[in-house]
């Protein structure tokens, strides 16, 4: 971080602010403005995103002006795999089906922790918690979740000619 | 006696099977999030909002309020055996909490910790059966000028009391405004911010908002130092106070009580406010104050009363107003408008039976910690001891399909991925989550 930034966190806050106030108002010009009396879809979010342009900047100013505490340690890995885990559970759900989606959402969220290992005692827990959602979830509350999805289905058939 | 025949109603409609075990399956569900280290009631209650969807209205308010009543007391239960208080108002039990339990006296302390509560929360359940009424009297005469006022008031109180800065606090809220307006214009049919997505047409869901911010958040929150968390505790014996302990208690809860009442009522509120000011209290009138911080009793019955008073007067404006006092009601608010009710004053005329079913079951939920949790204190102990590599992959299956149970849209998982990337930027920078959330309610 460069010296001249005194505080950091301000810097930040104010750029994120400022990105999405930017953001906001170029959407909002698109939609209507309107008069102050009959005010159109556009009036609410453009004097919302115009404030928060505004708070933005006080805030950037503040970076510079004032003294203030650094962002302490990101904790990176966790995030991506935790953010990661639920984009990928999201993709399955209702392509491969619930348990694919499940267990993949439990090992890639569970790798995200730095004290995860996978042993017997992660698989059996796993597997257990795997089966109570599906038992109580789809079969009890009757969530219409796909168990298996259309990914796999054939893969069901195959195993039920063999057997 | 008007009062006694709604809290007839009330009660008649919170004590039928259905509605009591609902209550209890509240409390105890609440009970054992709320004791995993780092999820306070707000994080709770939006991680198992979807539960209670397929229930009805006043089933689904019920068994709500009962994950709150236990989330707030597990929250208690971490602070003192572990001292990670899973949210502010926690923070001061926390102090004198776990010197007791270093003292070996933690059964005390929790004893004591839901004894203040059970008294603040029968106290608190009758002061809102005697003013929610004429309230919502005055209210009913309220004009949109008047319901403006209170949401600015409301708004600015969130701001000044937010921990962090207030200029953030007031960009949060903005942006929760501005995430209100996603969706639909109800004057215009203009489709706003929606990037061509089908799925914001009506707006987002503000289930998704709250488990995003408040479940994904602090779970990664949480990742970010468990290897210096010590997680060692003490064995619980002892549950009972003594004569002595009792005797000590009766002032500070009493005094806690009436602060939490006071503070609990204003907008922006609640909980955290009034158990601060309480400790604030006992170190200024306490006969014992030279031993606050060292483990004395009064430090864990004064802000457990005032806080259990706190969080429950904040139920007023809610159920009179519609106006969220801090994120706990503005989740209640949207579990309600999700249950097809326009929170308000309204409410006690249009729907008699779930205003005072509510009130009831908060004194039956009240009780119900009181009995569940001290026998269960054992199962909550071993709850906390549990790695929490272990547990966090089950809550994030249960949000993971929560919110696939809202309207079975993988589109819903992406945007809770979204915001709880979101929540936890917002964390790293000191932004309070819980303006937003207030902005986002009252925006929509």
């Amino acid at each position: 971080m460069a010296r001249w930034i005194t505080s950091p966190r301000d810097f930040w806050t104010g750029l994120i602010y400022v990105g999405l106030g930017a953001g906001g108002l170029w959407l909002a010009l698109d939609y209507k403005f309107g008069t102050v009396g009959r005010m159109g879809p556009g009036y609410f979010p453009r004097v919302l995103a115009v404030i928060l342009i505004a708070i933005g900047l006080v805030s950037l100013f503040r970076a510079f002006s004032s003294k203030g505490e650094p962002v302490t340690h990101i904790a990176i890995k966790p995030l991506l795999m935790i953010v990661g885990a639920i984009v990928a559970y999201g993709l399955l759900v209702h392509t491969a089906g619930l348990i694919v989606a499940l267990l993949v959402l439990i090992l890639m969220g569970a790798a995200g922790s730095s004290q995860f290992r996978f042993d017997v005692k992660a698989i059996v827990g796993m597997v257990l918690l795997v089966a109570a959602c599906s038992a109580v979830f789809v079969k009890g509350l009757g969530l219409p979740i796909p168990l298996v999805g259309p990914w796999l289905q054939p893969l069901l058939g195959v195993l039920g000619t063999v057997r | 006696m008007e009062v006694f025949d709604g809290l007839a109603l009330g009660f008649a409609t919170a004590l039928t099977i259905t509605n009591l075990s609902y209550c209890l399956l509240g409390v105890f569900l609440g009970t054992a999030i709320g004791v995993l280290p780092g999820l306070g009631p707000a994080a709770t209650i939006a991680i198992l909002l979807p539960a209670t969807f397929a229930l009805p209205p006043v089933t689904a308010l019920i068994m709500l309020a009962g994950i709150f009543y236990g989330a707030q007391y597990g929250g208690s239960t971490t602070a003192i055996l572990v001292n990670l208080p899973g949210e502010t108002s926690s923070v001061v039990t926390a102090l004198d909490g776990y010197q007791m339990a270093r003292q070996g006296k933690a059964g005390r302390a929790l004893a004591t910790a839901a004894i203040a509560s059970f008294f603040a929360g029968t106290v608190c359940t009758f002061l809102i059966a005697l003013f929610a009424p004429p309230l919502t009297e005055i209210a009913l005469k309220f004009g949109p000028a008047e319901y403006f006022s209170l949401m600015v008031l409301g708004l600015i109180a969130s701001i000044v009391l937010a921990s962090g800065s207030i200029l953030h606090a007031l960009g949060m809220i903005i942006i929760g405004l501005l995430l209100g307006v996603v969706g639909t214009d109800v004057n215009a049919g203009t489709q706003r911010f929606t990037f061509g997505f089908l799925e914001l047409a009506d707006g987002i869901g503000f289930v998704i908002v709250a488990m995003g911010i408040f479940g994904i958040g602090e779970i990664v929150a949480n990742l970010e130092n468990e290897g210096t968390r010590d997680v060692s505790i003490k064995t619980v014996s002892g549950l009972m106070p003594t004569r002595e302990d009792w005797r000590r208690m009766v002032a500070p809860v009493l005094r806690g009580t009436a602060l939490g009442s006071v503070l609990g009522i204003l907008p922006g509120g609640g909980a955290a406010l009034a158990s601060f000011g309480a400790y604030a209290l006992e170190k200024k009138v306490s006969r014992n104050r030279a031993e606050l911080g060292k483990g004395a009793i009064e430090g864990v019955a004064a802000p457990e009363a005032a806080n259990n008073a706190g969080a429950q007067m904040s139920f007023i404006p809610m159920l009179t107003l519609g106006i969220p006092a801090n994120p706990v009601m503005a989740l209640m608010i949207g579990a309600m408008i999700i249950q097809g009710i326009q929170p308000g004053p309204s409410v006690i005329k249009e729907q008699p039976a779930l205003f005072w079913g509510v009130i009831a079951s908060m004194w039956i939920g009240n009780i119900m910690l009181l009995v569940l949790n001290l026998p269960l204190i054992g199962l909550w102990v071993r709850m906390i001891s549990v790695p929490y590599h272990f547990l966090y992959p089950s809550i994030l299956a249960f949000c993971s399909i929560g919110v696939l149970s809202l309207s079975n849209s993988p589109f819903d998982v992406y945007l809770m991925a979204l915001f709880g990337f979101l929540g936890y930027v917002f964390k790293k920078l000191d932004c309070e989550p819980a303006p937003l959330l207030l902005g986002f309610i009252l925006g929509r």
